[in-house]
């Protein structure tokens, strides 16, 4: 398949880039709002084309164990998921990062806590950044805010969970799950070989291959000394990342008096209300986190020097903003807007909101 | 005669398994997991799988399944093992993957994955170890505890009133169009130990040849967790665990073809 | 060029999947487009929308306050979304079942009789290539052979034998707005 225009969802975009990437394998269970990504999957038939794997699993739980297990073998599988969904898979993942197994798993999160809604949200923030399942780990976090980042950070996602040996999270919302338009899906790569895997992912069970002992894929360690030492060299793979692998889009801070920081589809409400903003004088800039963790600090800490204050626009209570608040200097007052339960704000509520906790009282 | 006349090569009548790595194992006195890790060892190594075999370990006490079989292991979540066996096997169809789990582990919180496993018919080995007890943690209830049996959880033996009946795994995944082959053995004798490794072998010659899944079970022994002798602990599972779960073939659908 | 446009109706009406012929016509013709519809169980009965966004640039915000262009096929969303359309936009709706007619007279009100032209063609299921024909004539973001390419890829292969029928009913709300 060469480099194509389709015009179709953000789970539909994740469904094919993944099969154009040549991922391996993905296990899935159904979900309100990213149930596309498995139906797409299936309707395309990839194991008839490249060999992938697709499986409806009874659970997320038996999902990620299935990711588990197949990101033990090396190959690129992956699962998708709604926030109640993601909760179940935290043991899994957990384990996946304490295995140092690369690994894909997508969130399309809905409104919480508990069934909640399936209406758009942002609320997993902490969950996907912060750890969300047990001990010490972090995941690498996308958060794509069109349609095209659906289906680029599939490969992102993967190329830096092999490169780092460690699993990364697509944290999608309802509305860009949802939501079509224009994306340039690439060209179709091969899957790897099984050779290519023994060489470069020699940690994999394989079966043993002469010329090595036998390979175990485990994250458990009862030894205290050996286990702090795996602990710390998670961490210094973490450090590396974090030095490497921040990501950002900014948008009229050159000039900003105000700056907004939003990720997602909310940071492009949160651009038009930008455009509506300057038409009136007021100017606004943007950062919009693209790696959620690692978290663009520095930028954010840089683009907000000179500004009045520092509005943090999410779908949750407040979660975001607490690495914002770490960013930003304690003297520049930064504010949160927030909508829960599904609730979208459009762009105007936004100015509203940026009026009332700072212009108006300027 | 002195030590060195006695070891010689012409004198061997046992060997190790070539697969079974010299190390300590940290099973008790009298339990069956020793029994059971050499017939599986000897078993990949008489079918030429040791480059083919993709074991996937349970938590319980075999979790350091790992340490003592010389071939790729994957260490699963607790109970989730055949969701592990699952994709290793779809991604790698030309290998063997087979788990190996104890009652609590695969009986208690991993029911869902391998009834579901065995539902779907993957070309995989289930191999359960069931001594009817939580051994690792120190001895509670599983779900395959007999009634009136004393454990940490039911210090007054186990009540169906209170704690449900034992559960018959084997007779319900016997029921699953998914599986091929269904047996129940022990390995408490040689004779019986000798029936093991055939209905093993049988299981890992059905995955070899995409036959659907395979499901042995193994009635053990746990002396620390029955707080019994090994000897005792022998005579207490004939007289008590083998009348509940009898030995032998419960399914084979392999027969016919 | 730049159309915010809302559609809204009763899930079962169409309103989608019109969108969705529109954004597939957009892209048709080289224009950015977004499709962000209303989803959930809402698609089985209850009301649903979808807001379709056509501009030569890239669109920021797929979720708007106020629209260019409103598309309404019932009373609660002309309700909602009469207030919501930009002074010297365009609202179209069809007035069948509606007791309370907009009122807005900033705005460029179109009745469009589609449930009846509907029940006069005998084919229910062009109710919403109809309005979807008035919506193109009242706005002409883009040519009637887009949207018909936009039909062949929106639409699947089994079912391209209704395109005809399809565009003959575009057509049909074509002449139906002056």
């Amino acid at each position: 398949m060469k480099e194509e225009v389709k015009l179709m969802k953000g789970n539909e975009a994740i469904a094919h880039a993944a099969i154009r990437y040549g991922a391996d394998g993905y296990f899935g269970y159904p979900i309100t709002p990213q149930s596309e990504v498995l139906e797409t999957l299936e309707a395309e038939m990839p194991w008839e084309t490249t060999g992938m794997v697709v499986l409806q699993a009874e659970s997320e739980v038996a999902s990620i164990n299935m990711v588990y297990g197949g990101a033990a073998t090396g190959k690129a599988v992956m699962t998708s998921s709604s926030s109640p969904g993601v909760s179940l898979m935290q043991e899994g993942i957990s384990y996946l990062a304490a295995s140092e197994l690369p690994a894909l798993i997508v969130n399309v999160m809905r409104g919480g806590p508990g069934l909640g809604t399936i209406q758009p949200s942002q609320a997993d923030y902490f969950q996907a950044t912060k750890g969300g399942g047990h001990g010490d780990y972090h995941l690498i976090v996308l958060a794509p805010s069109s349609v095209q980042e659906m289906a680029d950070f599939v490969g992102l996602g993967f190329d830096l969970s092999f490169k780092y040996r460690t699993p990364a999270m697509i944290l999608a919302d309802g509305i860009v799950g949802q939501m079509m338009e224009k994306v340039v899906l690439p060209e179709q790569r091969p899957r790897r070989t099984d050779e290519e895997i023994r060489r470069q992912c020699p940690w994999a069970i394989t079966g043993k291959t002469p010329g090595r002992g036998h390979n175990v894929v485990t994250s458990l360690e009862l030894d205290s000394a050996l286990m702090e030492k795996n602990n710390e060299r998670f961490q210094a793979t973490y450090r590396e990342i974090e030095k490497n692998e921040v990501r950002y889009e900014a948008y009229g801070i050159e000039d900003a008096e105000y700056l907004i920081v939003a990720f997602g589809s909310i940071a492009r409400i949160c651009r038009k209300a930008i455009d509506e903003a300057r038409k009136e004088g007021v100017k606004v800039g943007i950062i919009r986190p693209i790696t959620l963790w690692p978290f663009p600090y520095e930028a954010i800490r840089e683009a907000s020097k000179n500004v009045k204050g520092v509005l943090c626009v999410e779908l949750n209570a407040g979660q975001m903003i607490e690495d914002v608040r770490l960013a930003v200097d304690q003297n520049i007052p930064v504010c949160h807007y927030g909508r829960m339960g599904g609730i979208v704000p459009n762009p105007q509520e936004v100015l509203d909101a940026l009026r009332r906790d700072f212009i108006e009282k300027a | 005669m002195t030590r060195e006349e006695i070891i010689r090569p012409e004198n061997k009548v046992h060997a190790r398994p070539k697969l079974l790595l010299d190390k300590n194992m940290h099973y008790c006195p009298g339990c069956s997991h020793g029994v059971v890790h050499k017939i599986v060892a000897e078993v990949i190594d008489e079918m030429g799988l040791e480059h083919d075999a993709i074991g996937i370990a349970p938590v319980g006490c075999a979790v350091f399944a790992y340490n003592y079989l010389d071939i790729d292991w994957i260490e699963a979540a607790h109970g989730r093992a055949p969701a592990l066996a699952t994709a290793a096997s779809r991604l790698n169809p030309s290998k063997l993957v087979f788990t190996y789990q104890g009652d609590g582990d695969l009986a208690a919180i991993g029911t869902a994955e391998t009834i579901h496993a065995c539902t779907r018919g993957e070309n995989i080995v289930i191999i359960l170890i069931n001594n009817g007890i939580y051994g690792m943690t120190g001895g509670q209830m599983s779900p395959c505890t007999l009634e009136g049996a004393k454990t940490a959880t039911t210090p007054y033996g186990r009540r169906h009133d209170l704690n449900g009946f034992p559960l018959k795994v084997s007779n319900i995944v016997s029921l699953l169009d998914g599986t091929c082959y269904v047996t129940r053995q022990a390995v408490h004798t040689a004779a019986a130990a000798r029936k093991a490794k055939n209905a093993i072998k049988k299981a890992f010659t059905n995955a070899m040849q995409k036959k659907g899944t395979s499901f042995v079970e193994i009635v053990g022994t746990c002396s620390s967790g029955w707080k019994l002798t090994p000897e005792k602990s022998n005579k207490w599972m004939e007289e008590n665990m083998i009348p509940f779960y009898p030995l032998g073939d419960i399914k084979d659908t392999t027969k016919e073809s | 060029m730049k159309d915010e446009i809302i559609i809204a109706g009763f899930g079962g009406q169409g309103v989608l999947s019109m969108g969705k012929i529109l954004a597939y016509a957009a892209l048709e013709n080289d224009l950015e487009v977004t499709w962000m519809p209303s989803y959930g169980p809402e698609q089985r009965g209850g009301t649903a929308n979808v807001t379709v966004i056509l501009s030569d640039e890239p669109i920021s915000s797929p979720v708007l306050d106020t629209y260019d262009t409103a598309v309404i096929l019932n009373q609660q969303s002309l309700d909602k979304f009469e207030s919501k359309v930009k002074p010297g936009g365009v609202l179209i709706y069809d007035p069948y079942d509606i007791h309370r007619a907009p009122s807005r007279t900033d705005i460029r009100v179109l009745a469009v009789p589609a449930m009846e032209a509907t029940i006069a063609a005998g084919q229910a299921k062009v109710y919403n290539m109809i309005l979807l024909g008035a919506l193109l004539k009242a706005r002409p973001d883009l040519p009637v052979e887009a949207v018909v390419r936009g039909l062949k890829k929106a639409l699947p292969e089994r079912h391209h034998h209704l395109i005809p029928a399809n565009e003959a009913a575009i057509r049909s709300g074509m002449d139906l707005v002056p």
